[in-house]
């Protein structure tokens, strides 16, 4: 096995580009996009980590977290369908009324 | 030992350029189909890692379900195309530096610091860590009361969107 700080670095430039997505990007879709990169690299993480201890939890949590993103993913693609009928966009710049 | 070391570092090449390419393109079906590349490459990751049932999982839910969903909304509001222009000229080169700290940081811990995670594990590994069987041993039993919770947040889930359905309807 290579070394455990291998997967974590990778990890970590993935959880980055999506952090980074999520603060350049506009486009509501792909900001959730980006949430969903900033997961599966914390997924990385525990998988990596799993190896190196030999210890089944890791891969667990990376199942729990599959879960919770499943759920996430339908509500929040169902809110986005409903903020499109709303306001036909979807473009966070145009969505600020509760800015005071 | 070099082999492994090329096959990593191809496999990361293409796991950051995908997600380059989801933060950088312009068409959000595009940004979808890099994501579904991205998380294509995690599974070929956790095969290595010695995951194959969270590798399959990681298949089917992620870049089957999810993905299509995803794929699916884009095409049902026709938002295919992005807007180009930004109202906040700032928020760029403010993000980016935000991103360069955390890189650094992040860099700062893993090699410069001297935390105990940089020793490689053992090469061998049991027969059957990871399949099917053993995730399924470790979760009914250890975890018994999250995998409740985890169904009932899923049914809350399918019942909230069903909810936010109805109510757009009327």
């Amino acid at each position: 096995m290579l070394p455990v700080t291998y997967y974590i670095g990778l990890s970590a430039v993935l959880f980055i580009m999506g952090a980074l997505g999520v603060l350049i990007r506009r486009n509501l879709i792909v900001i959730f996009m980006s949430v969903e990169l900033m997961l599966n690299a914390a997924n990385l993480a525990f998988v990596a980590f799993a190896r190196y201890y030999q210890e089944m939890s890791g891969q667990v949590f990376v199942f729990f977290v599959m879960a919770v993103a499943a759920a996430e993913v339908a509500v929040g693609l169902s809110l986005i369908v409903a903020i499109y009928r709303a306001r036909r966009t979807v473009n966070v710049d145009d969505l600020s009324e509760m800015k005071g | 030992m070099t082999l492994d070391v090329i096959l990593f570092f191809i496999l990361a090449l293409i796991a950051v350029a995908a997600a380059a390419g989801m933060l950088l393109s312009k068409n959000a079906v595009h940004a979808a189909l890099f994501l579904v590349l991205n998380f294509a490459t995690l599974a070929v990751f956790y095969l290595i890692l010695g995951g194959p049932f969270i590798s399959m999982a990681q298949i089917t839910v992620y870049t089957g379900a999810i993905m299509v969903l995803f794929l699916f909304v884009i095409m049902l509001l026709g938002v295919e195309k992005l807007r180009g222009e930004d109202k906040l000229a700032w928020q760029i080169p403010t993000a980016a530096v935000l991103a360069g700290v955390l890189l650094i940081e992040a860099g700062y811990f893993l090699f410069f610091r001297r935390v105990p995670v940089e020793m490689s594990g053992t090469a061998s590994l049991p027969e059957t860590f990871g399949g099917p069987q053993a995730i399924s041993a470790t979760l009914f039993s250890q975890y018994a009361l999250p995998v409740e919770i985890a169904g009932v947040l899923l049914l809350v889930a399918m019942v909230g969107v069903i909810v936010m359905t109805k109510w757009n309807a009327e």
